[in-house]
């Protein structure tokens, strides 16, 4: 017998309020983590699950140079998308290379972006050193196995990965997300959405409680840009990304004249990586451009044993992808 | 605002539509999709392996659309078109992915099957592309897994399909 309410409105207002008043209530999207979390782990204990899967925020609309994506439209809708199949190319490629075709028939593009870790100890409640869970508690991960595990925007206090392979290229696109509560909406970069660990690991992002994603808006790339995504994985399909690059380059005359870098697999929020951006632009395109890119992005890495092989692995990521996008 | 629940709200409501069945179910509010299909509509055809999202034994199709059942609750699925293994076969003749799967022996414990099969059918309805070559029907299969190791037989039995 389970304690959980399942409570399903049919409108944004209801939802919001629903959620709102009772501070262990959750919105339940497509419920591949929530469910996960809350009844395979146990390691949430949500009172109430408010099932916003019907509520009307499905579909992509094309809204001059933007994109307006509604936060339950599925990652297969997405990806199917005819504007992104051709103005956004490297966000489909992103989307395909996530999960299965069965979870991206499921997962929605808002729970996507609100996905939790994977670290093993955050989701084993027979672990207790779990800041992230129980603030103060310490970090299994630090000491443990860390393979997949964050090197950028970590630190002592935690650092679990975000491991979301679609906000790679839409934090290199400079996407906003639309929220909306109570007090009304307001619209959010997605590079300043998510929070690094610092002291407080369980404060995971700007959302308050309560406060509904809608939409999430990403420009489309200039004509004549090239993209890419690159996952590499410890298996070839089916796994989170190891390290992941996201690139889209404009070259001219055989210098880059724009570029817009995200990295996955390395962040404990979605990376954007500006210094190598800084590097690119202006530059060549070649070999040593790349390298001093990818040598840009990776500095001051935070690591241990388990994460240390990750600094190379992350910055040949980056080379491979800019020479698959400028060859 | 109308919510699926009625007096106590840890316990639902729910129309299950079924392989062209409607069944009414009063469940807990947490009993999965697979559980309810397995444990009170006693359709036993569908199987539960990870029970966790990652292992596509408990493949089923949603509204036309393949899923895992373990990851969804069944009161998210009130009134949605549900196919389970046992909604394939028509008048008793196998659906071609069935026997498929038969000619070309891609199975060993057959643990997975229902799974691969409901996978397959749903593979079949979507971008050509994902069944133009084995290597696409191996990316596109990838969140089916089979601790025998059946693959070559299972690449080979959509290939055949695919094909015709
Ligand atoms: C086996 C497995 C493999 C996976 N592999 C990958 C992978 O390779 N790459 C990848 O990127 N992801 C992967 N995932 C993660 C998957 O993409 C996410 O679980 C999924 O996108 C979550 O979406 P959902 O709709 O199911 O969210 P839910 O589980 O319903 O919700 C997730 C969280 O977001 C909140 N939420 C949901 N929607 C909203 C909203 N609109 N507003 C406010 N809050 C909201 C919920 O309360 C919850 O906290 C994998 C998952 C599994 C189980
Ligand atoms: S890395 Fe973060 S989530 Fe994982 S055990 Fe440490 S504190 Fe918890
Ligand atoms: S039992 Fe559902 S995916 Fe493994
Ligand atoms: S046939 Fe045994 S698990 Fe696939």
């Amino acid at each position: 017998m389970s304690d959980i309410e399942y409570v399903r409105p049919t409108d944004t207002s209801s939802a919001v309020t629903l959620v709102a008043e009772d501070p262990d209530a959750a919105f339940l999207a497509g419920g591949t983590t929530e469910l996960d979390l809350a009844l395979k782990d146990r390691v949430i204990r949500p009172s109430r699950f408010v099932d916003i899967g019907r509520l009307p925020l499905r579909g992509v609309t094309r809204e001059g140079d933007r994109l307006r994506v509604a936060a339950l439209t599925t990652m297969e809708e997405l990806a199917a998308d005819p504007t992104v199949r051709s103005r956004l190319p490297f966000v489909r490629e992103a989307l395909l290379l996530g999960a299965s075709t069965q979870l991206r028939n499921m997962a929605t593009i808002g729970g996507n972006l609100l996905q939790r870790t994977r670290c093993r100890y955050f989701r084993d409640p027979a672990v207790h050193a779990c800041n992230k869970r129980e603030p103060g508690s310490g970090c299994a991960a630090i000491e443990g196995v860390a393979r997949m595990h964050a090197i950028l925007g970590a630190g002592p206090s935690c650092i679990a990965l975000h491991a979301s392979d679609l906000c790679v290229p839409l934090v290199a696109m400079d996407a906003e997300v639309e929220l909306l509560d109570a007090d009304g909406t307001r619209r959010v970069p997605l590079t300043e959405f998510y929070r690094t660990p610092g002291d407080r690991p369980d404060v995971e992002n700007v959302l308050r409680h309560g406060e509904l994603v809608t939409h999430v808006v990403v420009p489309l790339l200039p004509a004549g840009t090239r993209s890419g995504y690159i996952k590499v994985r410890d298996r070839q399909s089916y796994e989170f990304a190891t390290t992941s690059a996201a690139a889209a380059v404009q070259v001219e005359d055989g210098t880059i004249t724009a570029a817009r870098i995200g990295l996955g697999g390395v962040g404990t929020v979605p990376w954007r990586a500006w210094e190598a951006e800084r590097v690119l632009v202006g530059a060549p395109a070649n070999e040593r451009t790349y390298r001093a890119a990818a040598e840009a992005a990776i500095r001051d890495p935070f690591t241990v044993p388990g994460t240390a092989f990750k600094v190379e692995l992350a910055k040949r990521t980056i080379v491979r992808i800019l020479r698959t996008v400028t060859a | 605002m109308s919510s699926a629940t009625t007096a106590r709200s840890t316990e639902v409501t729910v129309e299950l539509h079924v392989n062209g069945r409607v069944y009414p179910a009063r469940l807990d509010s947490t009993t999965t999709l697979l559980d309810a299909l397995r444990d009170d509509l006693h359709l036993t055809g569908t199987k539960k392996g990870c029970d966790q999202g990652a292992c596509g034994a408990c493949t089923v199709l949603r509204d036309g659309k393949r899923i895992v059942s373990c990851l969804t609750l069944a009161a998210q699925c009130d009134g949605s078109e549900i196919t389970t293994i046992e909604g394939l076969a028509e008048d008793g003749v196998p659906h071609p992915v069935q026997d498929a799967f038969v000619k070309h022996d891609a199975m060993q414990c057959g643990y997975c099957t229902a799974g691969q099969v409901m996978s397959a059918v749903s593979l079949l309805g979507e971008d050509e592309d994902r069944r133009a070559t084995d290597d696409d029907i191996r990316e596109f299969m990838s969140g089916n897994l089979c601790r025998c190791a059946a693959y070559p037989n299972i690449v080979a039995a959509i290939r055949e399909v695919a094909g015709e």
